[in-house]
């Protein structure tokens, strides 16, 4: 399996969680702090490396919130925007 | 403390899997936490940035939860009065025929005050696409009973639970949609997992697709969740549409003109 | 180009035609059948738009959808259609695209009957649909002027991205006159930069555009306030540029006769005949029913003694002639309802004893 990485939009993030109960691996977790709207944003806790990338949690993120990344490439890809947004870097209480 | 390791930063831009679609614009929506509205949006957009068509799509939106529809997507878009979507979509299409032209609406503006624009819309055969968000419900003003309610789903509106001897019984759109001559595509999707999600958008594509071949009005019917008016949580009303509605509302292709077939098998 | 005659609803769609409508939305209905049927020939012939829709509610967000995309469109219907068309008519004022309604009155309220009225002027006028606006109001009274106005209306509209209302009664529909028509005009290549088109084509050196969006609604308090002081500052610019009446006899009439469209010709025949019995009467024939000729009826009533207005109706633009001529000059009203035509010797004799009476009022004044 190919390692990945998401990238949560956590001020767009509206915390419903839809994302955490898509994740197969199961890494994705409510964070402990709130956004500036008051949300809690979900984040990846994924210390064993277990994301794969699969992008099922953008796919059913209501907010478009999500990016994803993956080690490896299978086939080519389309043209993609990069998000406008920092990258993501949570504090939660180990 | 958990940071990522390595920072995401630092992966080549190569393996970008998913990112936001162009046609979504960057604001962020009003939407519930959790409503589907937000997804059935994003497939929108993902489906017109796949078929290249964002510079020559316009969006006619509806009154409902999605009026502010037009602000969300990133190309032009008009806001029709509540129902008529399908009417002003026609006026729009009429004059710009190399437009593609899609309505966006929930189950109360178009099964209900808009059912006559609608209808006359897919028996004319008018080539537009409709994004019919069902969800049960009158979102917008506050969670009344729609003509798609369930039997017994207590709305603001049926306090004690909608009755089929008062009220009649759900409204099945996709079904009633698929033998008007004009319909060349009639399908109902559901937004309630990610499985069911692909599914949609394969379907909201196939939709696209009949418009940019010219062969007449599609429609997709998407089983979408409301958790603040259902007085649910995000995950428990989207188990809600897999237990209670689906049953309700089956999902199936009713119908697929013969040149979009084989492009996009059932749910 | 040279006299013809032709009957009314078919000289205004013609006309339309000839303004360059791109696109025709309608519905049945008597009286102004024949301005559909005429456009269901005509508009696909030129390879334009022409389609009957399901109803006037359709019919008019038909319309909304095309005028968002920046063409000359109109719809026509009387009276029961106009009523229905009230929704779309105010979201095409709120979202200020332009857009022509005709509106071939009949009797009301309710079914009514198909016999010529006035009986929409408030409808018209003063509540097209819900909010703050107007809009602008023609009101022809001879088939000539119709078609002049058929093409003014598309002027107008898309000079103030208005609605403008073309509003004739059963009888200027129906009859046959001799009028000329106007020169064939091409539809308009270049969409207004304001229209739905598509970005591409609005492509500039290679750029996108910014997207456009049509829409009505200002959720904040502030900014739909903000909105209706423009909608209204335009308001006020039409009500300042676009009055329109048509005068005879006043220049030293001592009684002033108000009517518009058919009620006006009919006035009209009776000021002659009045003039010609020596009694010093004149007409004023309002053409824009909005704005509404105020002014000039102020400074009528500086030197008029009295004021009669004849509609067909139980008395509508009657409470816009008092309110312009104020409480010092009787204003009196002969109004005829139902379908009822007033015939101008009612006219006459409602002038005579206008007249006697006010020069009675005369000689007892100190
Ligand atoms: C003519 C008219 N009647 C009623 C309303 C009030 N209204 C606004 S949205 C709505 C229902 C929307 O429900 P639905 O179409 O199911 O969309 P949702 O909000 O659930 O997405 C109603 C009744 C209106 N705006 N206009």
């Amino acid at each position: 399996m190919a390692k990945g990485r998401i990238l949560i939009d956590v001020e767009r993030c509206k915390g419903c969680e839809l994302c955490r109960e898509a994740c197969p691996p199961d890494v994705i977790a409510l964070a402990d702090t709130l956004n500036s709207k008051g949300y809690r944003p979900v984040m990846l806790l994924d210390p064993q490396h277990e994301c794969t990338g699969c992008a099922l949690c953008a796919t059913v993120c209501p907010d478009g919130c999500i990016t994803v990344y993956r080690e490896s490439v299978p086939k080519p890809q389309r043209k993609r925007k990069q998000p406008a947004y920092p990258g993501h870097v949570i504090p939660v209480a180990a | 403390m958990v940071t990522l390791e390595p920072p995401i930063e630092q992966l080549p831009c190569e393996n970008l899997i998913y990112s936001r679609p162009e046609s979504l614009a960057e604001i962020q929506t009003h939407y519930c936490p959790g409503c589907t509205h937000g997804v059935a949006h994003r497939l929108v957009a993902e489906v017109i940035d796949e078929l290249e068509i964002q510079e020559r799509t316009i969006l006619v939106a509806p009154v409902g939860c999605a009026v502010f529809a037009y602000n969300y997507f990133d190309f032009d878009s008009a806001e029709a009065a509540h129902g008529r979507a399908p009417a002003m979509a026609t006026g729009l299409k009429r004059v710009n025929p190399n437009s593609i032209v899609f309505t966006y609406q929930g189950d109360g503006d178009l099964a209900s005050i808009g059912i006559a624009e609608a209808i006359h819309a897919a028996t004319r055969g008018e080539n537009i696409t409709v994004i019919f968000v069902n969800n049960a419900i009158y979102g917008m003003t506050g969670g009344q009973m729609a003509p798609t309610s369930l039997i017994g789903q207590v709305t603001t509106s049926s306090p004690t639970g909608k009755d089929a001897a008062l009220t009649g019984m759900p409204m099945h759109i996709a079904e009633m949609m698929a033998p008007l001559p004009g319909v060349v595509y009639s399908v109902r999707r559901s937004l309630h997992d990610a499985r069911h999600t692909i599914q949609a958008k394969k379907a909201i594509r196939t939709a696209f697709e009949a418009q940019i071949q010219g062969l007449g009005f599609s429609i997709v019917e998407l089983l979408s969740s409301c958790p603040t008016n259902w007085k649910m949580t995000p995950l428990d009303a989207a188990h809600w549409v897999r237990d209670e509605m689906i049953p309700v509302y089956p999902l199936g292709d009713f119908k697929v003109a013969e040149p979009l077939q084989n492009k996009n098998r059932s749910a | 180009m040279s006299k013809e005659l032709l009957k009314g609803n078919v000289a205004i769609a013609e006309a339309a035609v000839r303004a360059g409508c791109e696109a025709y939305f309608g519905y049945p209905i008597t009286p102004q059948t024949e301005l559909l049927e005429h456009m269901s020939k005509r508009m696909p012939e030129l390879g334009r738009v022409f389609l009957q829709a399901e109803s006037e509610v359709a019919a008019v967000n038909m319309v909304y959808g095309a005028a968002s995309a920046g063409v000359r469109v109109m719809t026509s219907s009387s009276s029961p259609g106009i009523s229905l068309m009230q929704e779309g008519i105010s979201y095409i004022a709120g979202s200020e695209v332009p857009a022509v309604i005709v509106d071939v009155m009949r009797g009301g309220p309710g079914l009514g009957n198909i016999q010529p009225s006035q009986a929409d002027y408030n409808q018209v006028v003063k509540q097209a649909g819900h909010g703050d606006f107007h809009p602008i109001v023609l009101a022809p009274s001879t088939i000539q002027e119709a078609i002049d106005m058929m093409v003014l209306s598309f002027d107008l509209a898309e000079k103030y991205r208005t609605i403008v209302f073309l509003v004739l009664d059963g009888a200027i529909g129906q009859m046959m006159e001799p009028a000329e028509l106007p020169p064939m005009q091409e539809v308009k290549k270049k969409r207004p930069f304001w229209a739905l088109s598509s970005q591409e084509a609005r492509r500039t050196n290679g750029e996108l555009p910014q997207k456009n969006v049509i829409t009505s609604i200002h959720l904040g308090a502030e900014a739909l306030h903000k909105f209706n002081e423009h909608l209204q500052r335009k308001l006020a610019q039409i009500e300042a540029n676009e009055v329109r009446y048509y005068e005879n006899y006043m220049e030293d009439a001592e009684v002033a006769v108000v009517a518009f469209g058919t009620a006006g010709r009919v006035a009209e025949t009776a000021v002659k005949t009045l003039r010609a019995e020596g009694v010093p009467v004149g007409l004023h024939r309002p053409i824009t029913l909005w704005p509404f000729p105020e002014k000039r009826l102020q400074e009528l009533a500086d030197r008029v003694k009295a004021f009669l207005v004849v509609e067909m109706n139980a008395g509508q633009m009657f409470h816009d002639v008092r309110e312009a001529v104020g409480r010092e000059v009787p204003v009196e009203f002969l109004g005829r309802m139902g379908g009822l035509i007033p015939f101008p010797t009612e006219v006459e004799a409602e002038v005579h004893a206008l007249w006697r009476r006010t020069e009675v009022l005369e000689m007892h004044r100190p």
